[in-house]
């Protein structure tokens, strides 16, 4: 049927960056040290963001929150949370 | 063409009756008193594949309307029904299928509200819901709740609000009368299958009414509030509509008897204003000129309809099945009065609560009441 208007509520379709620049949220960045890191992707499993590359284990530091999950579930210890500068 | 059939029967047996003339797709559902039954009847007819539906039983009224939101999203047409307390566990629920512009039709069979406990009929349980931004019908026969639905899903995916149907429990809702139902041609030529504009798709993801900045919020909820008030015309087309098809009317936003001369006009919704036009003639018959004006649209308030039709210099007697806390009297004077305020000085509004959790309201004690009001 004919509707009144055309848009009635803010629908979202999934691209990448659709929620914005949040990398700039960061206070704290991920880094891993890739002499320790054994791919195992636990990272890139609990990442909430999807910010972490599944084989190479590098982070889209554009849209990384730095929320930190990350580091804590590395079961090597291979991740850092380090401040970022002001 | 074949003719309309005529049965015997009750309230939420029309409501069911209503859902499968629609062809609803989904029917989530919760049983309350005295809504029960038209969750059984639509249960058993989806069991015995007389509906092509889904029937989805849940754990409460909050996720039934959880329930109806997410099939609403995929495109289903739906329908629910409620009661009461069930009705206010909804609330939260209800807030996201009006901003989620979802055309859901529901039920309400109204009871009156815990605490203290009731199973019987007043309005505070649809009144309260006023600022949810659904649309809100009150009928007044079994004939006008199975009309209604029909109509409401017209309105519903036109406008993509959801609307909400009340009508009282046990005086419509348990009561047996006549009711037509139309050859199930005609309805299908009045209310041709759901096809909206948006909707939940897996092959095409998205989502929908998430975090939204402040101007773009308010631009949706003035949307939601313009288009709400816009509905009145469309109500009245699917009134109008439905009556070419059917040669059924209820009224479309506002029901009258014996107005044009009246001096005295009763104001009511629901089964109470069918019982009004009793108490009408009564007082007609004691040399009162009294009429009946029924809002049969609560929201929007059909403000400009009732201007018009109200006879120069009437006594508007509200009589109010629900109670407007920290106000004297009800909710229906309240809005009528802001309606009239700075427009019709020539009116005077007098109001009356009765009926609270069912107490009988007889043509004689309601042609007693009005008759007592004109002197307050």
């Amino acid at each position: 049927m004919k509707s009144l208007t055309k848009a009635y509520q803010p629908i979202s379709w999934p691209t990448k960056g659709s929620g914005g620049d949040t990398g700039s949220w960061r206070t704290h960045r991920p880094v891993v040290d890739h002499q320790i890191c054994n791919k195992c992707q636990f990272c890139w499993i609990y990442c909430p963001e999807a910010v972490i590359d599944r084989h190479e284990i590098t982070i889209d530091y554009t849209y990384c929150k730095g929320c930190g999950v990350c580091a804590t579930e590395c079961p090597s210890g291979a991740i850092t949370m380090i401040k970022e500068e002001e | 063409m074949k003719a309309a059939q005529v049965i015997m029967n009750t309230g939420t047996q029309a409501a069911a009756l209503a859902a499968k003339s629609a062809r609803v797709d989904v029917i989530p559902g919760y049983p309350i008193t005295p809504q029960t039954n038209i969750i059984e009847a639509i249960a058993g007819m989806v069991e015995k594949g007389d509906m092509n539906a889904r029937f989805i039983p849940v754990e409460g009224e909050h996720s039934v309307l959880a329930a109806a939101v997410a099939a609403s999203a995929v495109g289903a047409r739906v329908f629910t029904a409620t009661s009461s307390n069930g009705l206010l566990y909804m609330h939260e629920v209800l807030h996201m299928a009006s901003g989620g512009r979802l055309p859901i039709v529901m039920c309400n069979v109204n009871r009156g509200v815990f605490a203290p406990w009731t199973l019987w009929a007043d309005h505070q349980d649809s009144f309260s819901q006023r600022d949810t931004g659904w649309i809100q019908y009150h009928c007044s026969s079994n004939q006008e709740v199975f009309n209604t639905i029909l109509q409401a899903f017209r309105v519903a995916e036109q406008i993509n609000i959801p609307i909400m149907i009340n009508f009282d429990g046990f005086a419509i809702s348990h009561c047996l009368m006549p009711l037509t139902l139309p050859p199930q041609e005609d309805i299908d030529r009045f209310l041709p299958p759901h096809e909206p504009g948006w909707r939940l798709d897996p092959a095409n993801p998205s989502s929908f009414s998430n975090v939204t900045m402040a101007a773009e919020y308010a631009t949706f909820r003035q949307m939601l509030s313009d288009d709400i008030t816009a509905s009145i015309p469309v109500v009245k087309q699917a009134a109008q509509e439905y009556k070419d098809i059917t040669g059924m009317w209820d009224g479309d936003t506002i029901d009258t008897y014996r107005l044009e001369d009246a001096e005295v006009v009763a104001f009511a919704v629901n089964s109470m204003a069918a019982e009004l036009k009793l108490s009408i003639d009564i007082l007609r018959e004691q040399g009162i000129k009294a009429g009946l004006l029924r809002p049969r649209l609560y929201l929007p308030f059909p403000a400009e309809d009732i201007i018009q039709a109200l006879p120069q210099n009437a006594q508007v007697m509200v009589l109010d099945r629900n109670y407007n806390y920290g106000h004297s009297g009800g909710i229906l004077a309240a809005e009528l009065k802001s309606v009239l305020f700075d427009r019709r000085k020539d009116v005077t509004v007098k109001n009356r609560v009765m009926g609270i959790g069912g107490i009988d309201l007889t043509r004689r004690f309601m042609a007693d009441e009005i008759r007592a009001m004109m002197n307050d």
